[in-house]
């Protein structure tokens, strides 16, 4: 056990014995260090002004991401470099490149965002060379401006790519970064408390199953993009807390040839990389979920076990076969993913079990797969529904296998079971589509709430299937606006 | 001040005015540097506040225990009604009608019921959930057709304009038609949260640092609050993390309980709502309901408009009567009526309370406008840019306003012109109608719209500012104003004039925080007249130094006044140059004032309302917009492909500050018209009460192609500063051509013979209602035939 927790601000090296687990980064920074250059806007991870830069190892190499403070739990940076915006000037007063391209393009009115975009453009500054306008968007789908209309501040982006970087203080203090960092890397669990509520994080599976077992009812921790608002919006007072993020192993990605092994601990940004060569509506659709703080804090196994029924990505991986790998102590067992579901904010996870991994099997070549999200705004937003359906057909050209999965359309992610049964022995045709979409009234009775009405979430599912059979068959015409604007954007 | 706007004429052309200058704070931004309220470093002691509110819309509160609030860790004090020192009423109108604190009636979820006060904000909140509250509960009245149903009580005095025999001008006309369109409301999601942070002083002074774009609002209230003195109460705010409107009356609340809390307890308290709470607790922009009767003929000619202009103004009457008022006073866009009529019913609801936002019900009468105009249009198979183009004002007779002011700087026809062969309208138009019969699935769609908005506040005593200039004797010059920074640029934007007047760089300008205490008696930032107002009133304080500098020299070194000159970086003093510090020392050296107020009264304005005749508007700002979108008709998905604007700035006081507010006014008010609703549930809760929820705009939503123009050579006709125009408003309206560009796609499911009638905001939702509702209109026209 380790009873303090270390990490980098800047240069400085931060060590924390008696630490509140759930003190959001964002408190820490403005309250206890007075650093009040990070705003915040919502304390929920929607706006972006909080944005900061964590620096962390991701095995021998550096790689810093810009994540929400105000949803991530202090004790979380154990290992980490933070970067705030006070970080960027240079020792000479001289504005850091990204921010004196956002005074060069009038990237600022109020400038109660800007600091948060200012981060934003720093992390893709130091990951990416030279980022398209709509990389730059993605970039910023978590950055809410009110002001600006975002031409300016997209033109910053663009303007600051063009810097050289190899002159630049952050570029080239990597090197003594990681090596830092890599000496406050350590195997043993880090363990801190306020003197009442406790924080825990083990390096690697064993010493959570341990300490799983200790405290079964402790709240696990992943990405803190949901819990972080159960305590800055629910005001709960979590005790004990079982932080994920230094079990190393948890993270990795496997290319297993039938099958892709996620650990539970793979973020969006990673699982998107592997998802999207199965299939292009993959790759958009992870895209599209929640901006890019979120995707670089949340997690496969977090978004899975957190048991939404608007997840976006649960109804893709059923409809996909995946199954999913629990364990408790050294006991694993697996299931269908679907079968996780049970009811309403209820999964089969048991006492003392975690989310272990995600099996996803390869698309078979010749599968039919479609993957389809309807949100309110297209970026950053919680879909109305998500569909994702599977079809595979027989030497006859009927569909021998079907699996339609919905989100947002009940209580859990859930197969279309009258529709897939209505497909089955047919051609992949209108009339297929016609009999799947009546079937759909018997699969769901959706709820009509802030997001859609119960009428145009059923009507709106029906369609995707259309949507489906239209991108099956290789349209000659368009059939999304989105995929017109990436030609437009291309062209 | 009369004499400051002759001068303007003979003010060199050379200089910062007019320059595309960076905003002041633009370095601090980016830095992290620039301080709001929150970042102020707190004094020692400072605790803080925390309101509880009501959860339910309406009934009476039968008892409120906070005693398990009282005991919990940290608490320093309550405060309830019956804490309030002086009057328990923040009503900005003086109605008495907004409690600080509910004492007996509720009558919206989420009102402020009492606060806590603890050592740390964290525990401020944590003890106010702990409050025990026991209602009697009664049916809510949540919204325009419920608030009619129950008997359309109103908040305030509604208006009425009308000109000409509307009954015998519709029943005279070739065609008539009836309809009604509802237009949702908007949260203003300033990105800084309402704040205030109170200070205590001696003699039961209070200083309150409020995010707030009406300081001397706030001092009055926090005065009235407190049953002291306006003269004790000083309100500072160097800037704000954005207002919209949303912080011209709504900032009251939060500044009085800080007060009250900081007197209570002799320590500053700092008072800043979590976002759910703001977007909980404050009002919105108006969601309105437009009943209309339209008499036409088949040229597409409108000769009357009957209207009824129904507003959700909430639990109060805040500013909801000058909302409504605005709404009819646009009602017209560019359009002149032959023969109108137009009433607004501003009904009481039990929800938040609706007020100020950008545009200020401006943004709802137009959008009546332009249904008219679309209804006129699919009524008789015209375009409706050449229906549009029909109905302008202008020509002998047609240019009286249904409030009877005449329109005297007509130019929406040329901006029209203008941007409609600059943007290739019409070959876009025939390419989008091509594509269309091709694509089954995704339709595109196009439009083309003006913009007229009337600039001064319809409130004739509000057209009025103040300012302090001084002049150090190093030359340099400290300015001061009664307007408010939200990050408009208005700083930059009055400094850029102070420095022209005198000749001087802007690094010898210090722009300071606006203060109650500099400059008193001050009307709120708003209605797109900060600079109008304000930088007339630092010009004239300008002038008064000048004259005094002007004088003197004159004497010292016995030259004409008219030989004296101040140049860029120098004073031409007959044949000799000086520099402007060489002056001003000398001039100090003589005993010469160098310090003056200045002060502008906007002209020639003047309204009576009971009439609903009078001229409230100095002048008119134009532009025109045409957006083209596509539309998703399996789900009524879209995206804004392309937007050009043209706008008219007059003679900008800064380019870029301009194109700023005409690019980010463009999105606010296409987020307003798209995927910005607002949702309350049945019981009267907001369900919509944060960003996951609520969605505004996003990078990857602004128009894909974005040309923004300014109008040039097209000095304002009156007597502006520098003949510049307002600006802070009028693009917000400009974003209505994107709802009526996804009208457009989708009525070419119809072939174009039907109306979509799509209302807003045109929610994905509510565009593939709007397909599958013209779809069966085509449908049944064609089993018709």
């Amino acid at each position: 056990m380790r009873e303090t927790v270390r990490f980098l601000l800047g240069d400085e090296l931060v060590e924390i014995a008696s630490c509140d687990p759930t003190r959001t980064v964002l408190d820490w920074l403005r309250l206890d260090r007075r650093r009040t250059g990070s705003k915040e806007g919502c304390a929920e991870g929607d706006c972006g002004a909080c944005t900061v830069v964590i620096g962390r190892l991701d095995g021998g190499h550096l790689r810093y991401e810009a994540i929400n403070a105000c949803i991530r739990f202090l004790p979380t940076l154990d290992g980490c470099q933070l970067l705030t915006v006070e970080h960027l000037k240079g020792a000479d007063g001289a504005l850091h490149p990204v921010q004196q391209a956002m005074v060069d393009c009038h990237g600022s009115q109020c400038g109660f965002c800007t600091p948060g975009i200012v981060m934003s453009l720093f992390a893709l500054w130091l990951n990416e060379a030279a980022p398209s306008v709509a990389r730059i968007e993605d970039a910023l789908a978590g950055n809410l401006c009110r002001c600006t209309g975002y031409e300016p501040i997209i033109a910053a982006g663009l303007r600051s790519a063009a810097v050289d970087r190899s002159q630049d203080y952050f570029a080239q203090a990597q090197g003594e970064v990681a090596a830092r960092l890599a000496e406050l890397r350590d195997m043993q669990t880090v363990a801190v408390s306020d003197g009442e509520r406790r924080y825990f994080a083990p390096a690697t599976t064993k010493a959570l199953a341990e300490l799983l077992a200790a405290h079964p009812q402790a709240t696990l921790v992943a990405g803190a993009t949901d819990v972080g608002l159960w305590v800055t919006k629910g005001m709960r007072r979590l005790d004990p807390v079982i932080h994920l993020g230094r079990i190393e192993e948890l993270r990795a990605i496997a290319d297993e040839g039938d099958q892709l092994r996620f650990g539970a601990m793979a973020n969006h940004i990673e699982v998107r990389k592997a998802l999207a060569r199965l299939s292009p509506q993959l790759d958009e659709m992870m895209r599209r979920f929640g901006g890019e703080q979120v995707r670089n804090a949340g997690t496969i196994g977090g978004n899975i076990a957190n048991g939404s029924p608007i997840g976006d990505l649960p109804p893709a991986l059923i409809a996909l076969g995946a199954t999913l790998v629990l364990r408790r102590g050294n006991v694993r067992r697996e299931i269908p993913l679907e079968g996780f579901f049970l009811d309403y904010r209820k999964q089969d996870r048991r006492v003392g079990e975690f989310v272990e991994a995600v099996l996803v099997p390869e698309l078979p070549a010749d599968a039919l797969f479609h993957v389809s999200k309807i949100s309110k705004r297209f970026d950053e937003d919680i879909s109305a529904l998500c569909g994702a359906f599977f079809l595979r057909r027989d030497t006859d050209g009927r569909i021998a296998e079907a699996r339609l999965a919905f989100g947002g359309m009940a209580g859990i992610p859930k197969r279309a079971q009258a529709a897939e049964a209505a497909l089955l022995g047919r051609l992949w045709n209108a009339e297929a589509v016609a009999a799947a979409k009546s079937a759909l009234a018997q699969d769901f009775t959706p709820l009509t709430d802030m997001r859609a009405s119960a009428g145009y979430r059923l009507k709106v599912a029906g369609n995707l299937l259309t949507r489906f059979l239209l991108e099956s068959h290789g349209p000659t015409t368009p059939i999304r606006v989105a995929g017109l604007l990436a030609e437009a954007a291309h062209g | 001040m009369a004499d400051a706007r002759k001068r303007l004429d003979i003010i060199a052309e050379s200089g910062p005015v007019g320059a595309a200058l960076k905003h002041d704070s633009a370095a601090k931004h980016v830095a992290g540097e620039a301080v709001y309220v929150d970042d102020i470093l707190e004094p020692a002691g400072t605790a803080h506040a925390c309101l509880g509110l009501s959860s339910i819309a309406h009934g009476r509160l039968l008892s409120l225990d906070l005693s398990a609030v009282e005991a919990a860790p940290g608490v320093l004090a309550i405060l309830t009604a019956a804490d309030i020192l002086g009057e328990n009423d923040i009503s900005s109108t003086h109605k008495h009608d907004e409690p600080v604190f509910a004492t007996e009636a509720i009558l919206h979820h989420g009102q402020p019921l009492f606060a806590v006060i603890a050592d740390t904000r964290e525990q401020a909140r944590q003890a106010a959930t702990l409050a025990k509250a026991e209602y009697e509960e009664a049916a809510p009245l949540l919204d325009i057709a419920a608030a009619r149903a129950a008997g359309g009580e109103l908040v305030t005095e509604p208006l009425k304009l009308e000109r000409g025999d509307v009954a015998a001008a519709l029943t005279a006309s070739p065609r008539r038609l009836k309809g009604a369109m509802a237009i949702g409301g908007q949260d203003h999601f300033y990105l800084e949260s309402q704040i205030a942070l109170a200070i205590p002083g001696e003699d039961g002074d209070m200083l309150v640092h409020s995010s707030t774009q009406h300081p001397s609002e706030v001092q009055h209230m926090v005065a009235s609050v407190l049953g002291i003195g306006a003269h004790a109460v000083t309100i500072e705010v160097r800037r704000m993390g954005g207002g919209f409107g949303g912080k011209e009356t709504q900032a009251n609340l939060f500044a009085c309980v800080a007060a009250l809390a900081a007197r209570k307890l002799k320590r500053p308290v700092k008072l800043r709502p979590d976002r759910d709470d703001d977007m909980v607790i404050t009002g919105k922009r108006h969601d309105f309901v437009v009943d209309y009767e339209i008499g036409f003929d088949d040229d597409g000619h409108i000769y009357a408009v009957d209207a009824t202009y129904a507003a959700r103004c909430g639990w109060n009457a805040d500013l909801s009567g000058p909302v409504t008022d605005r709404a009819l006073f646009h009602m017209d866009n560019c359009y002149f009526y032959p023969a109108v009529r137009a009433r607004s019913e501003p009904l009481r609801t039990h929800t938040v309370s609706n007020t100020a936002f950008r545009g200020f019900g401006g943004p709802q009468g137009m959008v009546g406008a332009e249904r008219f105009i679309e209804e006129v249009a699919y009524a008789t198979g015209l375009d409706p840019l050449d229906v549009r183009k029909r109905n302008l004002y202008g020509g002998e007779g047609r240019l009286t306003t249904p409030y009877h002011q005449q329109v005297e700087d007509m130019i929406a026809g040329e901006v029209i012109d203008e941007l409609e062969r600059d943007c290739h309208y019409r070959e876009r138009q025939q390419a989008i109608r091509d594509f269309n019969r091709e694509s089954p699935v995704i339709k595109r769609g196009i439009a083309l719209m003006p913009v007229k908005f009337g600039i001064s506040f319809t409130a004739t005593w509000y057209n009025q500012a103040g300012a302090l200039v001084h002049v150090y004797t190093d030359g340099t010059v400290s300015l001061n104003h009664g307007g408010t920074e939200m990050g408009q640029g208005l700083y930059q934007k009055v400094a850029q004039v102070v420095a022209q007047a005198f000749g001087i760089g802007l690094d010898r300008i210090r722009i300071t925080a606006t203060t109650t205490g500099k400059v008193p008696n001050t009307s709120a930032t708003a209605a797109s007249s900060g600079s109008d107002l304000n930088g007339m009133a630092a010009l004239d304080a300008c002038e008064t130094i000048k004259q005094r500098l002007v004088a003197f020299a004159a004497e010292r070194w016995q030259e004409a006044p008219e030989a004296i000159a101040f140049l860029p970086g120098r004073v031409r003093i007959g044949a000799r140059e000086i520099a402007f510090v060489e002056l001003v020392k000398a001039a100090y050296m003589a005993r010469v004032q160098l310090s003056a107020t200045g002060f502008y009264a906007t002209p020639k304005i003047h309204w009576d309302r009971k009439a609903g005749r009078g001229h409230p508007f100095y002048y008119f700002a134009y532009g025109a917009a045409a957006a083209e979108v596509a539309i998703d008709t399996l789900t009524g998905e879209y995206k804004v492909e392309r937007v050009d604007i043209l706008h008219d700035c007059g003679n900008s006081l800064n380019p870029a500050i301009d194109k700023g507010q005409i690019e980010g006014g463009f999105v606010q008010g296409m987020g307003w018209l798209t995927a910005e609703e607002l949702v309350w549930d049945e019981k009267g809760r907001l369900m919509t009460h944060a960003p996951s929820t609520y969605k505004v705009p996003v990078a990857s939503d602004r128009p894909r192609v974005f040309n923004v123009a300014l109008l040039e050579n097209a000095p304002n006709r009156e007597h502006t500063i520098h003949r510049s125009k307002a600006v802070g408003e009028p693009p917000l309206m400009l974003a209505i051509s994107v709802l009526h560009a996804l009208s457009d796609a989708v009525a070419s499911v119809g072939e174009h013979r039907f109306c979509p009638k799509l209302d807003a905001p045109a929610t994905p939702e509510r565009v593939f209602d709007a397909v599958e509702r013209v779809r069966v209109l085509a449908a049944g026209a064609e089993d018709a035939s």
